[in-house]
């Protein structure tokens, strides 16, 4: 039976054996290197870019009046989307007691920190002065001045801030009883003395884990409203604007059902390689990759429901400024993204009705890398067509990216990718003692 | 196309250059000069006013200048001027830059190279030496219209000296055909002066008064006057190209060139009660003419034939125009432009000329194409070109001198419609430039003063001088009307041909070229298509589709064996079967701003066919880059831009006057002092663009070049939208709405842009970061962003020519509209000094001021006297996108037209 | 006093921990630990001490957070720095919901942290069971129980004698 989520007989010996080694052996694979090299490159290349940014200004992107916000705030919002599958496993599958979670938890928990991380860094780069972006925090001020409350974009710093911290805090106390592991098993002094730092000096006291528990429930419980709450602040950012395609009530589950989307399609693209080359398909099983993509077909579902609802209010509400965006998303300049984003969220998903597309590690790598696609061109689409087609036609004018905006998309990925490659290779990418609380549950179950 | 087109990284880099070659020492004139003295009404304590005048073709619009701490920073128009009445138009707007502009010619050069003015006095001389036995043979000179009494006395002066010398006049854009239709009509030239305010019908054939050419400020102000609905003129057009008078006809015609002058004739015949070839508009138009005897004007525009103007001269002797809405007096010249140049070009070549002088103009590249003017000038053994830049014109000639601006020369002028001004300078010249008087009194040995000489010449001196000065016009100095009689003069149209015509035509920013070095006009909206930095070859789209091209599209328009490569644009309500080239582009030398872009039509233009002519066109591959301000000119059932009947107007329930939805989730926020607020009305607006150039000067705002604006980056504060689908072209000027409940107010993260007690949206600079969400939430994207550091890009003025009162941006911050704050806080000085509240008509904001139609008004909307209370009470007064209910501070007027109902039913 | 830091049995498995636990409650030890690779659910509650919850310095860190949060808002858009923005009203509370919201959730999370961290005594990067043989594998696959050396009574060989009843690996004596 392959329905398992830990394959195999796996003792507590040999489960934290096998995933401590892959952080304390390190097997270099030649195409870690690989990826590692392109991600360096990529990396340069946003480094670059941001050097020119900040010495010219935000003109080298295809930004412009009436299209003010370009690919910075679309690339903010896809990653920032990316950046919730994580939060979301670890919270709320924690909070339904779903034992799959286990194994995937801690990569997703990290795939949701870098990619926050990388979403934090865009509404700062896309600023016009990006060096006074500290003016969104409130500090006693000599000139008396305060943040603006009412700005969509306070209360998304408020928002990214406090994700970004709380997502820090549940993946850094998960991480403390594996970090006690790898201290405790690391040869070499320096080793042990940076983990046991960071172990903050963990022995797995039946009272410090019934506190451990306790807290990290806690933060389970803060996360999940929390998640929910990030993306619908990201989504006021545009439902808040008059801008029509961006004045709409349904925008806050809708972004969040696409965040979720497109994060279950990113943990399936990582998931996929990474149980390959880490060797790790007995504890991230075909069960594991067939819940993820339960998961993204649902999510899929509310998505197009989205997508429906957007038209259909559109004309229902008989605003004429509504109906016109509606229009020219699907005739207008960026017909060809509409139709495009279209069949890859909509259409694509629905091949995972079938059980054997599911099961097919091929199949859903491709979904799911189209589905990220797909996603980042209706973030795209949100943004600009809505921005290109406002009120006077007198102001109508679509936004044609430039090179530099392309490249720092693409440095923005390679990243990305970076962070997790480098995070494999020194941080344990499953939980090892939810995969020993795994083996123990398993040994029940059998027994 | 233009191989070297400025791009963002040119800018950026001469950046340092124009800087570094400002000249930061602003020296008084030597002479005495008298400030304006302003009315109480307009004082503001701190800038001084000087009264001048700016000249073009011979005709001069009268300019108070702003001079803070003697620096010249911005022209107003002249109250007293009868061409200007206060207003200004797009290039005495644009002259403070060009003032400024660090690419002017700052040397005396020979072939060349830097010379001394001893060494040209000297050479100078001895080849007059050499001429005076034959009492000046072979001495030419070649001057522009010339409106300078100063200048005509000089001239003369030198014509006693020497007999035999030849003056020779050409502007590009001269007035040949119509001096010389008054020459067969009356037997002597004379220039028209128009009253459209005492017109109740006007019927313009081919003609732009209220957009081009001497006095048009003053036409469009008088025009303007008789559109409220009260008592509303009706205004024929019937023309090629669509021009601002046909955007404000009641009733517009599109026809080419030939078809133009068989509608004259038709309306000759219909006056006369002739049976004619059934035209549209003809019979209404005749009938309307008629029906308001004394009360009706034709204007016939430079295109036509003389004959046709002498037969317009007879229409309106027929109507009883003459001296109730038109008067005549004497020409500004009595040479025909294109004779005279090609006679000194044939000169030229035949060895004839042994000096020659040109006073200003930029003949080798604007004369007729057949006169090879440029070639002929080799010939001449001595030729000294006096400019402001160095031009095609300076490198074809020997010697170059820098020409003194306007702003920094002691001159006269003459206005539109005879009223003589003084011209005083600003600011002692700032690249050592010589004024044409200086330019001729030192080469012809007059020690008089530049000042001594103007006196002189307009007989003032003393209080009568002072006074003169002070008011920037000389009092009682307007010609009376000549009382002319008409002949009979035979009028044959010209055969309409197949084929193509191809149409010359004044650009409406770079003019004839004289304004390519010009940024600020160079990047102004053109008011037909909203090109910025090119010209194009306009057709109407019939015509585009029989040339199987679109707007983009290279073409060639040929006539012989001469052709020009050009870039379509397809206009509409441009007349088929023929094209529309703006002159003044292409130039080789004009500065880093204006050299090398669009193309040259004048190579095209012959003296026989100055403004039109039969020609070939044909696809000829290829694209060029055209960018354009405004994408979309269609309303889209939005109607931004609201149009009425005259019926509708008067009735007092107007569609456009829906009742505000005061219904607000918002609680009211209390204005307890003045209320600032503005209504523009539509009804008077020409679209001319005076508005967005008087507020670039006055609220230093930086040019961004072609490929910035072609990127949508245009930092015009107020931007005169165009469309096209309603039942007239309709022109809508938005600045900031200043609403008073702001979106974009409500987003901004650090309060960048917040409302001052007297609910004006402001915007504070140093405090904006840069997130752009409040251009976002703009529904009607006013609001201008420095995506580059565009204030220290090329075409600037250097900081001491800018507005000492408006802090210039950097880069990354939002900018837009705020109704002159600084203005208004320079009125509140004054006010509170004297402890009384700033009185009605005291703050007038840059835009208000520039409009020649009075389209704009300002004030205290809690003054319920206030003249722009008032005006928003009209029936026509609507808000633009006023569903939003973001209760904005300016509202608009409907546009009213007022058809012919006989016309209607044709 | 005794030198020991206290006396520990090396366990097979967490059901053996628990059964020892038991035991050591029956028969009135004090000072136990129980040390486990993983959560062993109802293991503390077999350890004497009921340790302060987490949840309530969360509610405190919560409402701390909503409240100021709010307090901030008010305070700097009313009293501090009161202007006309949009013609909203000074105090305008559903836009300053958002940053309430996120300020109760990140105060909450940070107190949960905190309340953990300082309540199980941590960061300890030196502890004497670190030096115990053994002991790293309390982090793999080993389960320990210690009675503690410094309680009163407290007497090393009944408490060997006490921890080889229980039938463990072995008995080990954690120095101090």
């Amino acid at each position: 039976m392959n329905s398992q989520v830990l394959r195999g007989r796996w003792g507590y010996a040999s489960v934290t054996d096998k995933i401590s080694d892959l952080v304390l052996r390190r097997p270099t694979h030649w195409l870690w290197a690989l990826g590692f090299g392109i991600a360096g490159t990529l990396t340069l290349v946003l480094l670059g870019g941001m050097v020119w940014l900040f010495a010219v200004g935000v003109g080298i992107w295809g930004v412009n009046i009436p299209v003010a916000w370009g690919f910075a705030i679309v690339n903010f919002v896809w990653w920032i989307g990316i950046g919730h599958a994580g939060t979301f496993i670890s919270a709320f599958l924690l909070l339904l007691r779903q034992k799959w979670r286990n194994s995937i938890n801690r990569f997703a928990e990290a795939m949701t920190l870098f990619a926050a991380g990388i979403a934090g860094l865009w509404p700062v780069l896309h600023l016009g002065r990006p060096w006074f972006f500290y003016w969104l925090v409130p500090y006693p001020d000599v000139m008396d001045v305060w943040p603006q409350w009412r700005s969509p974009l306070v209360w998304d710093f408020f928002a990214i801030s406090t994700y970004l911290t709380v997502s820090l805090l549940f993946w850094y106390v998960g991480l403390i009883p594996d970090l006690a592991t790898l201290r405790d098993r690391a040869h070499g002094a320096w080793r042990r003395m940076v983990y046991g730092f960071f172990a903050l000096g963990w022995r797995g006291e039946a009272r410090h884990w019934a506190r451990f528990e306790s807290a990290y429930l806690l933060l389970a419980g803060l996360a999940a409203p929390l998640v929910i709450s990030v993306h619908s602040i990201v989504s006021l950012d545009f439902a808040i604007g008059n801008t029509p395609g961006y004045h709409s009530t349904i925008f806050p589950p809708y972004f969040v059902a696409g965040a979720l989307f497109c994060g279950f399609a990113m943990v399936l693209v990582i998931a996929i390689p990474m149980r390959r080359f880490l060797g790790l398909e007995d504890f991230i099983t075909i069960r594991h990759l067939d819940n993820a993509a339960k998961i993204l077909l649902a999510t899929g579902l509310l998505v197009a429901y989205g997508y429906a609802m957007e038209v259909f209010t559109a004309f229902y509400s008989g605003d004429k400024y509504e109906i016109a965006i509606a229009l020219d998303r699907m005739k207008g300049f960026y017909a060809p993204v509409y139709w495009t984003l279209l069949f890859l969220n909509v259409v694509v998903p629905q091949v995972l009705w079938w059980r054997r597309a599911r099961r097919s590690v091929a199949t859903l790598f491709v979904i799911g890398i189209l589905v990220n696609i797909g996603m980042w061109l209706e973030r795209f689409m949100i943004v600009e067509s809505s921005l290109a087609h406002d009120f006077l036609p007198s102001a109508w004018r679509p936004f044609i990216p430039t090179g530099w905006d392309w490249a720092m998309l693409a440095g923005s990925v390679g990243l990305f990718a970076l962070l997790f490659l480098a995070f494999v290779r020194v941080l344990p990418a499953l939980s090892i003692f939810e995969m020993r609380e795994l083996v123990e549950e398993e040994k029940e179950e059998a027994r | 196309m233009s191989p070297t087109p400025i791009t963002r990284r040119d800018f950026l880099k001469l950046a340092g250059a124009a800087t570094a070659l400002a000249t930061g020492a602003c020296t008084a004139p030597p002479d005495e000069i008298v400030p304006y003295v302003r009315p109480r009404a307009i004082a503001d304590g701190i800038a001084q006013f000087y009264a001048t005048a700016m000249t073009m073709q011979g005709r001069a619009l009268g300019v108070l200048v702003q001079s803070d701490m003697g620096r010249p920073t911005k022209v107003e128009g002249n109250p007293a001027h009868p061409s200007s009445l206060g207003a200004t138009d797009v290039f005495a707007q644009a002259s403070i830059l060009e003032l400024w502009d660090p690419a002017r010619s700052r040397t005396l050069r020979h072939r060349g190279t830097p010379a001394t003015r001893e060494a040209l006095v000297a050479e100078w001389r001895s080849a007059l030496a050499g001429l005076e036995a034959r009492g000046g043979e072979g001495l030419r000179i070649l001057t522009g219209y010339v409106g300078s009494a100063t200048l005509r006395a000089q001239l003369d002066g030198l014509a006693r000296t020497y007999p035999a010398m030849q003056r020779h006049e050409w502007e590009p854009l001269h007035r040949d055909n119509s001096l010389e239709g008054a020459r067969l009509a009356f037997g002597r030239r004379v220039d028209c002066a128009y009253r459209f305010d005492a017109a109740d019908v006007v019927v313009a054939v081919d003609a732009d008064p209220l957009g081009e050419g001497p006095g048009w400020v003053r036409h469009a102000r008088d025009f303007a006057s008789r559109r409220a609905p009260q008592s509303m003129s009706r205004l024929y057009a019937v023309e090629s190209f669509p021009s601002i008078t046909g955007d404000m006809a009641d009733h517009r015609v599109a026809l080419a060139p030939a078809a133009l002058e068989r509608w004259l004739a038709a309306l000759d015949a219909a006056l006369r009660g002739e049976a004619s070839t059934p035209l549209p508009l003809v019979e209404a138009a005749a009938h309307d003419l008629l029906a308001h005897r004394g009360r009706s004007l034709v204007v016939a525009g430079e295109g036509l034939p003389p004959a046709a103007h002498a037969l317009v001269h007879r229409i309106n002797a027929r109507l009883g125009a003459p001296g109730a809405t038109v008067s005549y007096l004497p020409a500004v010249s009595d040479v025909a432009c294109a004779e005279s140049v090609a006679a000194l070009s044939r000169d030229m070549r035949a060895g004839r000329v042994q000096a020659l002088l040109i006073l200003g103009g930029n003949p080798a590249y604007d004369a007729p194409a057949d006169v090879e003017f440029g070639a002929a000038l080799a010939r001449v053994p001595l030729s000294v070109h006096v400019s402001l830049y160095e031009d095609e014109t300076s490198a074809a000639c020997a010697w170059h001198v820098p020409r003194a601006h306007y702003l920094e020369e002691w001159s006269d002028a003459t206005a539109h419609e005879g009223t003589v001004s003084i011209v005083q300078p600003l600011v002692a010249p700032l690249h050592g430039g010589v004024s044409i008087h200086e330019a001729v009194a030192m080469l012809g040995d007059d020690a008089a003063s530049p000042r001594d000489g103007v006196m002189r010449a307009l007989h003032l001196e003393g209080a009568a001088w002072h006074t003169a000065l002070r008011d920037g016009v000389v009092a009682s100095t307007a010609p009376a009307p000549l009382a002319l009689t008409v002949r009979d003069v035979a009028f044959d149209p010209a055969d309409v041909a197949d084929g193509w015509t191809v149409v010359f035509r004044p650009d409406a920013a770079v003019h004839g070229g004289e304004f390519a070095p010009n940024a600020w006009l160079q990047e102004l909206p053109r008011p037909e298509s909203k090109l910025v930095w090119d010209n194009a070859a306009y057709v109407s789209a019939t015509s585009a589709a029989r040339l199987g091209a679109k707007s983009g599209d290279l073409v060639e328009v040929a006539r012989g064996a001469r052709r020009v490569v050009a870039p379509l644009w397809i206009l509409p309500g441009h007349a088929d079967d023929a094209v529309s080239l703006p002159l003044g582009y292409g130039r080789e030398r004009a500065g880093p701003v204006g050299s090398h872009i669009g193309f040259d039509a004048y190579p095209l233009r012959d003296g026989g066919f100055a403004w039109s002519a039969p020609c070939s066109v044909r696809k000829a591959g290829g694209a060029h880059a055209l960018v354009t301000t405004q994408l979309h000119t269609r309303m889209e059932g939005r109607e931004p831009a609201k149009h009425m009947t005259l019926a509708e107007a008067l009735s007092a329930h107007s569609a456009a006057h829906a009742e505000r939805p005061v219904e607000s989730l918002y609680p009211d926020w209390p204005y307890d002092s003045y209320r600032w607020a503005m209504a523009i009305d539509l009804n008077a607006c020409i679209g001319c663009n005076a508005c967005t150039i008087a507020c670039q000067s006055e609220n230093n705002i930086p040019t961004v070049g072609k490929e910035e604006a072609g990127r949508g980056r245009s930092m015009h504060w107020i931007r005169v939208d165009r469309y096209d689908d309603g039942p007239t072209p309709l022109h809508q000027p938005v600045p900031c709405m200043q609403c008073e409940d702001a979106p974009c107010e409500a987003v901004c993260p650090v309060g960048a842009t917040v409302h001052d007690s007297e609910g004006i949206n402001v915007q504070i600079y140093n405090r904006c970061v840069g997130t752009r969400f409040c251009s976002n939430n703009c529904p009607y994207k006013v609001r201008r962003f420095n995506f580059f550091h565009y204030s220290a890009g090329l075409g600037e003025r250097p900081v001491e020519g800018s507005n000492p009162q408006v802090t210039t941006r950097m880069r990354g911050v939002m900018e837009k509209c705020n109704y002159c704050l600084q203005r208004i806080t320079r009125a509140r000085l004054q006010a509170d000094k004297e402890g009384r509240r700033i009185a009605e008509g005291e703050v007038v904001t840059a835009c208000q001021a520039a409009c020649p139609t009075r389209a704009i008004s300002f004030g205290d909307l809690s003054d319920p006297a206030s003249a722009v209370a008032q005006v928003k009470r009209s029936p026509r007064g609507y808000t633009l996108l006023e569903e939003l209910n973001t209760r904005p501070r300016t509202t608009y007027l409907a546009r009213v037209s007022n058809p012919n109902p006989q016309a209607a039913n044709e | 006093m005794s030198a020991l830091y206290g006396v520990m049995a090396e366990l097979a498995d967490e059901k053996a921990l628990l059964a020892a636990a038991h035991e050591a409650r029956d028969a009135g030890w004090a000072g136990v630990e129980a040390y486990s690779p993983f959560p062993v659910a109802g293991l503390a509650e077999e350890l004497e001490g009921k340790p302060l919850g987490v949840s309530v310095f969360v509610l405190l860190g919560g409402i701390l957070g909503g409240a100021g949060g709010y307090f901030l808002q008010w305070y700097s858009a009313v009293i501090s720095y009161p202007i006309n923005v949009g013609g909203r009203p000074l105090n305008s509370w559903p836009e300053f919901i958002p940053v309430a919201f996120e300020m109760t959730v990140l105060f909450a999370a940070l107190a949960a942290v905190f309340a953990m961290i300082v309540g199980n005594g941590l960061p300890r990067l030196r502890h004497p069971l670190f030096d115990a043989p053994h002991f790293d594998l309390a982090t793999r696959n080993r389960f320990f129980l210690c009675l503690r050396g410094n309680v009163e009574d407290f007497d090393e060989a009944r408490a060997h004698a006490f921890l080889e009843s229980l039938e463990p690996l072995r008995v080990i004596e954690v120095a101090s």
